[in-house]
């Protein structure tokens, strides 16, 4: 278990004000000057040493992410960060929890992060939805930029930096990094081809840096307490602390920063108060976010929580946005559920996803009734397949997968519920 | 140069290339919707994946991967086929199966694709497919969104050719329909293009609608005679009907697009159509016989053939003037022009009139200056090039009266004295230049200003290794034929009516002023009953461009050969016929008793006319020093765009264009 000591999200409760006066308090803040005098190289060595992955759900390590930003602007193209806090995927609840309650964190990560990628700017994309943690970031953004820690002369390390919140209209699909450039830019939130890659030409043509809040909050405090710090949590490859959200059938839901690589079964214990009903009533969980395969309870209770060790199980860590579904749950219900949302949310620009969505929507529908053949099941496998990587972006195959893993773990049910249906209609035949 | 694999066949492939052209150089047909040469890559209907080594374990969109050394692309594994079946499926679940009623078969993108790389049957059985409203677009375009596959290949196109954000997207997923702002008609002069982009019969052409079947159509390689572009049109008749007319590929000319005027028009060929020889009798036009009408304009001339004179009009091909021009000498006349508004500008020199960058050269230009013309109405097509130029850095300039540009452009005023005195803004852009040019419209022409800008050659340094900046931009499809042909007399249209000819030809002339010939006896030899004929004591029926073979010579001097797609209606005979049997019925000889001999002896008088391709006219002449420009620009020529020559003033389509499209009047009623 994490002890108190190392945690880095040290108001996220909201116990105390998220001010910049509490927040200098707890430490952020603290000497900026000093992290950026070690300079842009150093500053990148030690995020790569401190083996952080991307906490928005790829898990791309964040420190060669930044050393793909170009070291000098041969055009005079400035170089852009965004700062990703469209938290738009079903299950997750951490950039929310930073944002409202230690929103300097993130601006202090947004100036060190910026100045070592050379960055002209940092624009923070926040989901819509978010009324009061937008109202909450512009003030801190004010209060840095009144005290001078960002702006002309940032912290009085000679670098200007600026940093712009900018509101999104409630797509999740512009939570996807291309198409939040878009959107950015004041177009239809549509994701771009790759490549060119955003370090190569991003927003408004320049080369830009897509990060997660949380990837970028905890930047300032790797850099104080060192990238060995950060790597001494976790497995190898799954450095660092990370917050986990659970929901759904446990005692208590919560928001927690953990250890990475954290077994399942003590994640669950410690902070959550266990599974509704005991441990024996634990049917699957959706580890990740949404767009994760399930893993079923067996699987699940004592494997390791990071990324690595998801994938294993075939499913993935995405944002540590943990689903606990107990016993007392319609699986089927629930993954159609997941269906119909990335329906609702697919950009319709390319062919798989905009067609492809839906129809498998309409067949988990019918599948949940059981008004089905039995071979339609292959049918909806095949076709998730026919979604899964031919599209622009991942959001084919994050909704591809949720099924995928249905099919893997439930088709027993599956089954019973079409055999079910169709007792009820001999019957009626008869 | 990088080489790839094909299929196991190694192939070189430009730098730049990508996937899929590597797989089009190396023979491999890769089937796609939303690709297009011309347009920017949107990558988004996913039916050109292929494999490719190295790279992710997952089909690639070959349209947007670029061609890498050492790929190994693969284009028939299992993978590559069911990826197809797959996006083709998809493609298919809600696009309705009504091929039967739609326009768009037996020319369909999807229906052939769907033959070629679908699966057999459907497994999306027992769902409904989505209907999407109708849309409107305007009098050009029909709509039937149902079909839509969302390639976004109109939006593109409105956006990044035409210049004007017309057309878009709205909502997503599933419900994601492409439609106008508003729902507004689309309103630029190249529209129509969306219906040949358009992959499926999503945007097909309203006027053609239910018309015909691609089947039952002969194609026809024309020319469009509506502007001075000389579009390359392939005209689809069926019959002795022109039904309708396609652009065909020409980089250096059209590309692959066509103005709405020139797509459209087509309707007006079989409208108000002179189908008889008329006499005016007693103040009224009357039916009569060629016999009586040949007779009437030998007895006028009593035997003094020289007092005789011949007006072109602006559609009329080489061969007619030729056939006119060599009737008037053998009468001993010279009287012929086909300036027919009364333009004198200077002609013993056709470099310093003629579209000297070349059409496809314009787009390399890095500083335009446009003296006088509207040239999204003048030609559209030049626009769309002049865009290009400006996307690739170019500044433009403009004088006259402001248009609505589809790029940015600076407007100097309407007075042409800037030529003579250029301000510092215009001046530093040209300096800066690289390839500066200078492209002087009718309106300019009309003021006089041809001497004034031809001193910008100097100035500017137009004219430099490789490159030739001065372009007069000409709106008559017979323009630069009549110049080549020497179809001119120096003080115009002036000087013909100070001989006062007893008899005056008119061929197809409709734009001229008839008041100074009311003592001559008028003949017109034309197709189309427009003011020509309303003047005309003597109708002589001939033939349009579409039925008739002819030479034509666009803007920038390009010798294009046009061939006759239909039959011309009723007694209506080819143009030089008819001058041909009006020289016996003058009794002189012309020397020419086929089409054969009549181009034969053209070709012989004026060589370059002999070959496709652009004709050589030398050097620029040498600047009148004195030359100064005066007055300036209030209006252009062209009032409306699509009702500029006799057929598109017939055409009921081109009618309705410009009342729904241009005219104001209904809105300012309904504001009243």
């Amino acid at each position: 278990m994490l002890a108190d000591k190392d945690r880095i999200f040290t108001n996220l409760y909201g116990f105390q004000d998220w001010g910049l006066k509490a927040a200098q308090k707890r430490g952020d803040w603290d000497n900026t000057k000093a992290l950026i005098e070690r300079g842009q190289d150093s500053i990148i060595e030690e995020m790569k040493s401190s083996g952080l992955r991307g906490r928005g759900g790829a898990g791309f390590p964040t420190g060669l992410k930044w050393s793909f930003m170009p070291k000098e602007s041969k055009d005079g193209r400035p170089s852009f960060l965004v700062i990703n806090a469209d938290e738009s995927e079903p299950g997750s609840c951490k950039d929310r929890e930073i944002i409202r309650h230690d929103p300097h964190k993130l601006i202090e990560g947004a100036l060190v992060a910026g100045f070592a990628m050379r960055a002209r700017a940092a624009y923070i994309y926040i989901r819509g939805e978010y009324i009061r943690e937008a109202e909450t970031l512009q003030k801190a953004i004010d209060e840095a930029y009144d005290a001078g820690l960002i702006g002309k002369n940032a912290s009085g390390s000679g670098y200007d930096f600026d940093v712009f919140m900018h509101r999104g209209a409630g797509a999740y699909i512009c939570g996807e990094e291309t198409a939040m450039i878009e959107s950015l830019e004041g177009k239809k939130g549509q994701p771009r081809l790759k490549p060119p890659f955003p370090a190569g030409a991003g927003l408004y043509g320049c080369p830009t840096t897509v990060n997660n809040v949380e990837s970028i909050a905890v930047v300032p405090t790797i850099l104080r307490r060192g990238g060995a710090w950060f790597a001494s949590f976790g497995r190898e490859g799954n450095h660092g602390t990370k917050l986990f959200q659970i929901s759904g059938h446990v005692d208590k839901p919560c928001v927690v920063e953990e250890e990475m690589s954290i077994p399942f079964r003590e994640l669950i214990e410690k902070h959550c108060g266990g599974i509704t009903g005991g441990w024996d009533n634990l049917l699957a969980v959706i580890p990740g976010g949404s767009s994760v395969p399930l893993v079923p309870a067996e699987q699940i209770m004592d494997a390791p929580m990071d990324f690595d060790g998801l994938k294993e199980l075939g499913s993935g860590l995405g944002t540590a946005a943990v689903i606990v579904m107990d016993k007392s749950t319609d699986i089927v219900r629930a993954i159609s559920r997941i269906s119909y949302f990335y329906k609702h949310e697919s950009c319709g620009q390319c062919t798989p996803c905009r067609e492809g969505t839906g129809w498998m929507w309409r067949m988990m529908e019918r599948l949940r009734t059981g008004d089905a053949a039995i071979e339609e099941i292959d049918m909806l496998h095949e076709v998730t397949k026919q979604v899964e990587g031919h599209t622009i972006c991942a959001l084919g195959d994050a909704a591809a997968w949720p099924i995928q893993g249905l099919i893997r773990h439930f088709r027993p049910e599956l089954e019973k519920r079409i055999h079910e249906h169709n007792a009820q209609f001999a019957e009626a035949a008869e | 140069m990088p080489k790839v694999t094909v299929d196991g066949e190694e192939i070189e492939v430009p730098a730049g290339a990508t996937v899929l052209q590597a797989c089009e150089l190396a023979g491999k047909e890769i089937p796609r919707f939303c690709y297009h040469e011309r347009l920017s890559i949107a990558g988004n209907c996913r039916m050109c994946l292929v494999e490719v080594k190295p790279g992710p374990p997952k089909p690639q969109a070959s349209c947007a991967l670029p061609a890498a050394d050492n790929q190994e692309i693969r284009t028939d594994t299992p993978m590559v086929k069911k990826a197809r079946e797959g996006v083709m499926e998809f493609l298919l679940i809600n696009h309705p199966l009504d091929c039967p009623i739609c326009d768009q078969g037996g020319e369909c993108d999807l229906q052939d694709q769907a033959v070629a790389y679908g699966r057999g049957g459907s497994r999306y059985e027992r769902e409904n497919k989505r209907a999407v409203t109708e849309k409107y677009m305007g009098p050009l375009i029909k709509t039937i969104m149902t079909r839509c596959i969302h390639c976004t290949r109109c939006v593109r196109f409105s956006e990044e050719i035409a210049g004007v954000d017309e057309i878009g997207a709205l909502y997503r997923g599933e419900d994601m329909q492409i439609t106008t702002y508003l729902e507004q008609a689309a309103a630029h002069e190249l529209s129509a293009n969306v219906i040949d982009l358009c992959p499926v019969g999503a945007l097909t052409s309203r006027p053609y609608a239910f018309e015909a079947r691609p089947w039952e159509l002969k194609r026809t390689l024309s020319i469009d005679v509506s502007d001075a572009v000389g579009a390359n049109i392939s005209l689809h008749s069926k019959g002795r009907e022109v039904m309708r007319a396609l652009p065909r590929i020409n980089d250096d000319v059209n590309e692959e697009w066509l103005s709405d005027k020139g797509r459209y028009q087509v309707d007006g060929l079989g409208k108000r159509r002179l189908d008889k020889v008329f006499m005016r009798k007693g103040g009224k036009l009357q039916a009569a016989s060629w016999n009586e009408a040949f007779d009437a304009i030998a007895g006028q001339l009593e035997g003094k053939n020289s007092s005789i004179a011949a007006v072109a009009g602006d559609m009329v091909d080489c061969e007619t003037m030729f056939a006119a021009k060599a009737l008037l000498n053998a009468c001993g006349s010279t009287q012929v022009e086909a300036r027919q508004t009364g333009m004198t500008y200077d002609v013993s020199n056709i470099a310093a009139v003629n579209f000297n960058s070349t059409l496809a050269g314009i787009e390399t230009a890095d500083c335009i200056l446009i003296v006088g013309s509207h040239v999204r109405w003048e030609a559209a097509l030049v626009n769309a090039r002049l865009r290009k130029a400006v996307k690739g850095g170019a500044k433009v300039f403009v004088v006259g009266p402001e248009w609505e540009t589809t790029y940015p452009a600076e407007f100097l005023g309407e007075d042409l004295k800037v030529l003579n005195r250029v301000p510092k803004g215009l001046g530093d852009a040209m300096k800066a230049a690289e390839r500066p040019a200078v492209i002087l419209g009718g309106a300019a022409l009309a003021k006089g200003a041809l001497g004034a800008a031809l001193k910008l050659v100097d100035k500017f340094d137009l004219v430099k290794d490789g490159w030739n900046g001065f372009n007069v931009l000409h709106m008559s499809a017979a323009r630069m034929g009549s110049l080549m042909l020497d179809f001119t007399v120096p003080g115009g249209m002036a000087d013909i009516a100070a001989k006062a000819p007893k008899v005056l030809l008119s061929l197809g002339a409709d734009e001229m002023d008839y008041e100074p010939f009311a003592d001559s006896l008028k003949v017109y030899i034309g197709h189309h009953g427009d003011k020509g004929a309303h003047a005309a004591d003597i109708i002589l029926p001939a033939a349009s461009h579409a039925e008739k073979d002819g030479t034509y010579v666009n803007t920038e001097g390009r010798v294009q050969f046009a061939e006759k797609a239909v039959f011309a209606p009723g007694d209506a005979r080819e143009d030089w016929t008819i001058l041909r049997a009006l020289a016996d019925a003058l009794g002189v000889n012309v020397g020419f008793d086929s089409f054969g001999e009549l181009q034969g002896k053209m070709i012989a008088e004026v060589p370059a006319l002999g070959e496709e391709g652009l004709a050589d006219y030398g050097a620029l002449p040498k600047a009148d020093s004195s030359a100064k420009a005066e007055g300036s620009i209030s209006a252009y020529p062209i009032a409306d765009f699509y009702l500029t020559n006799p057929i598109a003033r017939a055409s009921a389509v081109m009618q309705q264009c410009s009342a729904e499209l241009l005219d104001t009047n209904e809105i300012k009623e309904a504001a009243e």
